[in-house]
This record gives C-alpha cells, sequence and structure tokens, in this order.
C-alpha cells in the first residue's frame, strides 16, 4: 500500500453523523451566548409555525438566523426587513444540512438612527392608509364632565393632569391604570382606550366625555410603546376625542399623529381638556349684565318711540274736523229733499188719478168689441175660402180622374186591335210557310223515286243482265260457289228460268254465254257492268 | 311655552352658555320685537343660572378603573395620588 494513504489511516475514522454531532457540539460550546450586529435580510415570518428566519448581513458576510415563535411572541422590537440590529442569541448548526445559524434570543435596534428608521417607516404606512388624515380629527367637548385617563396610576404625570384640572375647573376623572413601557405595555394601553370607549353610556360606570393618553418624559426606547401599531390604530378608532400627551414638549411619538389633539406636557393636556371655571364666571356674569343692559335699552328705545309717535298724532277734533263739515251739509239739505221728494210723487199721483175715468174704460170695451167683430168676420171668410178651395181641387182631380180612365180603355183596345192583327198576320205566313215545305216534300219524295227506279237491278236486268240464284234463292255471287249440276235460278227483266250449272272445262264460248249471267251485281251494277265490258273486250282481244 | 326655563336644567354648561351668547347678540342687535324680547331676555337669565349652577357645583372626584384578569371592567375604586 502506498505510504500516503497509510498516513491517512492513522488519524481517528468518523462517521458523517458522528463529525456533525462533534461540530454542532463545538460550534455551541464556543458561541453559547453571542451579540452580533447586522441588517436583517430576507425576512420570512412569522409562518404559520410561528417562527421567523432570516439572514444577518453585514457588507461582506451573511449569517442564516431564526427567531423561535416563544420569543417572537415576547420582543418589543419584532424584527424587520432592512433594520440594522444588535441580536443577541446563541449560534447551533443543522445536522440535516451542517448549516450553522443564529438562535436569536432578543433583539434591539442599533442605536436611534435605526430606531428612527423604523418608526417613520410605520409613519408612512400608517399614513397611507389615512389614519392621521385631518378630517378625522374630532372636536374637543368644551366642558366635558367625565375626563377618562390612560396613564401610570403612579408617578408625576397623573398628580399633574389631576392638579392642573382641580385649579381650572374640578371634574370626575376616571383613570386606567396602565403600564406605560416594557413588555405588553402597548397592548395596556391600547386595550384602556378600547375599554374606554366601550362603556356604555349612562352605565354604573360613567362614559367619559374625553380621554387624555399620558406618560412623562423618556428616551426613545421608554417610549417607544406610543409608537407601536396597536396603540395607534387603537387612538385613531377612539370614538371619544382624545388628547396625547406624551413626553416633554420635544418628544413626537407615532400617537400624537392619530390623537385628535396632541398636547406637549400632561399639563398641557389638562388645561386643554377644561376652561377655567372663574373665567367662566366672569364671562357669564358678562352675559347676564350685557343681556339686561341691552333689553332696557331696547325698552328705553321703544318708549321714545312712541313717545315720539304720540306727538305726531293729531288731535281727534282736527281728524273729524272735514267730516263733521259734510255731515252738517248732508244734515241740513236733508228736510228740504224730503220735501221735494214728496212733492213729486204727489205730482205723479194726482196725474194717474186724472185719467182713471168711465169713458176711458168703454173705449177700451168698444174698442175689444169692434176688434172681435173684425176677427169674427175674417174668420168666417176664412173658412169659406177654405171650403171652396177644397171643392175645386176635388174636382179637378176628379176630372183628371175621368180623363185619365178613358185614355186608359182606349189604349187597352188600340192594343188588342194591334194584337188580332198580328196574329192574323202570322197565321197567313204559317199557312204559306206549311204549304211550301209540304211541295219540297213532295218533290224530294218524287226525285227520290226517280233515283231509285234508275239504281234498281232491275234496270240492269232491262238492259240485258240476269241474276242468278241458287236454290235457296239466294243470290249468286261467284262460279266457285256453284257446283256442277246444281240447280239456279235466271231472272232476266222480263221473267225467270231455272238452270242446271255443267261440269268444269267448258270453252271460251261457254263462258262467254254464262258470264254475264255469273255475274250479276244486286248492290253495284254500274261497275259490275264496266268489269264485264273490259273482260268482254280482253276476251274478244283473244279470240280475234 | 310652558315654562321657558324647563329644558334649561338639563342643558350642559357649552349648550347653556352659547345660547346666552346669542341672545346677548340678537338683545344687542335691537331687532327683536317686544314681545320677544321679553321672553328671550327671561330665557337668558335662565341661561345665566344653569351656567352659574354648573361653575359652582363643579366638583372633583377621581376613581380608578379596576379590571378581572381578563381585562374586563369591574367597577371603579377611588384613587389616592398623594
Amino acid at each position: 500500500m502506498p505510504p500516503s494513504v497509510a498516513a491517512l489511516q492513522n488519524s481517528p475514522e468518523f462517521t458523517v453523523t458522528e463529525l456533525s454531532s462533534a461540530l454542532k457540539r463545538t460550534v455551541e460550546d464556543a458561541y453559547g451566548h453571542v451579540r452580533v450586529r447586522g441588517e436583517i435580510s430576507g425576512f420570512r415570518g412569522p409562518h404559520s409555525s410561528g417562527h421567523c428566519y432570516f439572514a444577518l448581513k453585514d457588507e461582506g458576510a451573511k449569517i442564516e438566523a431564526v427567531i423561535w415563535k416563544g420569543v417572537h411572541g415576547r420582543m418589543r422590537f419584532k424584527p424587520q426587513e432592512g433594520l440594522e440590529v444588535i441580536a443577541t442569541g446563541k449560534l447551533t448548526t443543522y445536522p440535516g444540512s451542517s448549516k450553522y445559524q443564529i438562535v436569536i434570543e432578543a433583539i434591539e435596534p442599533a442605536g436611534i438612527g435605526a430606531l428612527m428608521a423604523l418608526m417613520e417607516e410605520r409613519k408612512r404606512k400608517l399614513g397611507a392608509e389615512g389614519l392621521f388624515d385631518e378630517a378625522r380629527k374630532q372636536l374637543l367637548p368644551y366642558l366635558p364632565d367625565v375626563i377618562g385617563v390612560v396613564t401610570s396610576p403612579t408617578g408625576a404625570v397623573i398628580r399633574d393632569i389631576l392638579h392642573r384640572l382641580q385649579d381650572r375647573f374640578p371634574r370626575r376623572v376616571l383613570v386606567w391604570p396602565v403600564k406605560v413601557q416594557g413588555d405588553g405595555s402597548a397592548e395596556q394601553i391600547a386595550a384602556a382606550i378600547h375599554g374606554f370607549n366601550a362603556l356604555p353610556e349612562g352605565g354604573a360606570i360613567p362614559r367619559p366625555d374625553l380621554l387624555i393618553v399620558a406618560r412623562g418624559g423618556g428616551s426613545l426606547e421608554d417610549l417607544w410603546s406610543f409608537n407601536e401599531e396597536i396603540v395607534v390604530r387603537a387612538a385613531a378608532d377612539s370614538m371619544i376625542p382624545l388628547i396625547s400627551a406624551v413626553g416633554h414638549e420635544t418628544d413626537i411619538t407615532l400617537i400624537d399623529f392619530a390623537a385628535d389633539k396632541r398636547a406637549p406636557t400632561p399639563t398641557a393636556a389638562a388645561e386643554m381638556a377644561v376652561p377655567v371655571r372663574t373665567e367662566l364666571f366672569v364671562e357669564v356674569g358678562q352675559f347676564g349684565h350685557r343681556a339686561m343692559l341691552c333689553f332696557q335699552r331696547g325698552q328705553e328705545r321703544r318708549r321714545s318711540e312712541l313717545r315720539a309717535a304720540t306727538r305726531a298724532l293729531p288731535s281727534a277734533s282736527a281728524l273729524l274736523a272735514i267730516p263733521r263739515q259734510r255731515f252738517d251739509g248732508a244734515a241740513s239739505a236733508l228736510p228740504r229733499a224730503l220735501r221735494a221728494n214728496t212733492h213729486a210723487h204727489h205730482r205723479r199721483f194726482a196725474q194717474a188719478c186724472a185719467g182713471l175715468t168711465l169713458k176711458v174704460l168703454r173705449a177700451q170695451v168698444a174698442h175689444a168689441t169692434q176688434r172681435l167683430t173684425v176677427n169674427g168676420e175674417r174668420l168666417r171668410h176664412c173658412a169659406r175660402a177654405g171650403l171652396r178651395h177644397r171643392r175645386d181641387r176635388f174636382a179637378a182631380l176628379d176630372a183628371r180622374f175621368k180623363a185619365s180612365k178613358l185614355a186608359n180603355v182606349q189604349a187597352q183596345r188600340n192594343a188588342l186591335a194591334r194584337d188580332r192583327e198580328r196574329t192574323l198576320r202570322l197565321a197567313e205566313r204559317a199557312r204559306r210557310a206549311l204549304l211550301i215545305a209540304l211541295q219540297r216534300q213532295q218533290a224530294r219524295v218524287a226525285s227520290c223515286g226517280q233515283l231509285l227506279g234508275a239504281l234498281s237491278y232491275r234496270g240492269v236486268l232491262a238492259r240485258g243482265f240476269a241474276l242468278v240464284r241458287d236454290a235457296q234463292g239466294l243470290a249468286v255471287h261467284a262460279a266457285a260457289g256453284v257446283a256442277p249440276g246444281a240447280r239456279l235460278s235466271l231472272e232476266f227483266a222480263d221473267g225467270r228460268i231455272g238452270a242446271t250449272a255443267d261440269a268444269d272445262g267448258l270453252p271460251a264460248q261457254a263462258a262467254t254465254l254464262s258470264k254475264p249471267a255469273a255475274k250479276p251485281a244486286t248492290a253495284k251494277p254500274a261497275s259490275t257492268a264496266a268489269a264485264k265490258r273490259v273482260s268482254k273486250s280482253v276476251d274478244q282481244g283473244s279470240l280475234f | 311655552m310652558a315654562d321657558p326655563a324647563a329644558d334649561v336644567k338639563k342643558l350642559s354648561f357649552e349648550r347653556a352658555i352659547e345660547e346666552l351668547e346669542s341672545i346677548v347678540k340678537r338683545l344687542e342687535d335691537g331687532k327683536v320685537p317686544l314681545e320677544e324680547s321679553v321672553a328671550i331676555y327671561e330665557r337668558g337669565e335662565a341661561l345665566k343660572r344653569r351656567c352659574e349652577e354648573l361653575l359652582r357645583t363643579a366638583e372633583a372626584r377621581v376613581d380608578k378603573i379596576t379590571t378581572d384578569s381578563s381585562g374586563a371592567v369591574t367597577g371603579t375604586t377611588p384613587l389616592d395620588v398623594e
């Protein structure tokens, strides 16, 4: 074996697990408690498990870090990306991958600068949510009945507030005791603000009209609870107007932005909360005095106006003089006018009386009688005239009726005569037409008879032809139908003879002899005759 | 109005002094009719009495809220800061 390998084999041999465990022990022993300063980078958490993972780094190096759930919950400063911190904890390795990390137990911002940066960052974030908007600010009550104070129950702050309230205007004060710094203080302050808001109106414990959240001066770290988001949100959400009074005049915390009013000191908060009683006494007294003076002045003014108006009022006798004069004039004229009026009426009466006599009445009667007579005459005349008129109309109508009756009879008579004459004429025409028709039919019959005679086979017989009949009396049309020895009957124009057909093979003579007999034409004598003439000429041609 | 000063007894100091102030202003303007000026002057007097009463009866009383372990309010106890 090569020496180099043997040399190696002289060292003890570890398993990986042994080595990892050894490293873990070494690291944990050597760095069981370290403080390290660095910037938080790659912050992830808290995870659902509650643990936080991130790295601490500076310009040249980086180390993985973890904060377990329980530790994170207790932390006053929560780790935040980019924050420069001083972390306290121990180093350990994770054997699964042999990486080392720092398990942090406490964390604090690295200096004032880092805290200020954190506060600025938080202010920007909450401000963006609108928590610091002016529109959210409530007005403080002028004189609250009950003042709620959230602060430590011991120490100078509560004493200062109560003293100043006592000086200005003693009020009912409810103190909600809280821790104002350290672990859990922010939660307590927020819970107190919410608690006051949750008190029911008119309950056993009076609900404050005004809240003061106060704390004395201290370092930025001491006042840090008042920068916590939970406190800022509680102040912003408070439905009760809230004054923040944290630290000295130069100390600014985030609750100051969310409060409805910021007091530079707790004493100043008390001054903002209530007015000065003695001043109010004076003020009220002044108002009362002014009201009385004004009222008296108003009365005085009215009185003088009344006096002036009274003076300006004219006397009653002066006001009445002119109407009085009119009345006098009218009154004095009245008896005279009455007399004149009576006189006028009397005169009219006398005139009317003068006209009222018997003569006038008679004249009226005579006039009426005359009118009656005239009208009676006119009536009779009218009646007569009417009667005459009707009689005349009747006579005229009667004459017209008779005349029209005569005319009607004459017209009927004329029409009858015309009709009779027409009938006679038509009868004559009918007789003539019948005669002509008869003659025409007779002529047709005669011509038909002549034609019939001309066309009869007897005519053919008359020209020398014969009609051959067999024993049954039927016409024989062809030689083929005649057996030798058959009995035939020949009809000529002048009568009939019997005959017997010879055997076949007779000379042409016989044929010429028999031909006319054998060729009788019952239906078409003309064509038969023509045919006979042709055959005769042929036969003759062959004979001669 | 049966008693112009009836509701004045329930007014807060702030409301009472505000109204008193406005009454004084109206009287100073001198435009209030006679009937009304008498009525509002009477009311002004009542308001003034109410304000003075509120100022006189102001008293300090300081209590501390007590809570149970879950943070719910249980009551109050007098607080002595000295």
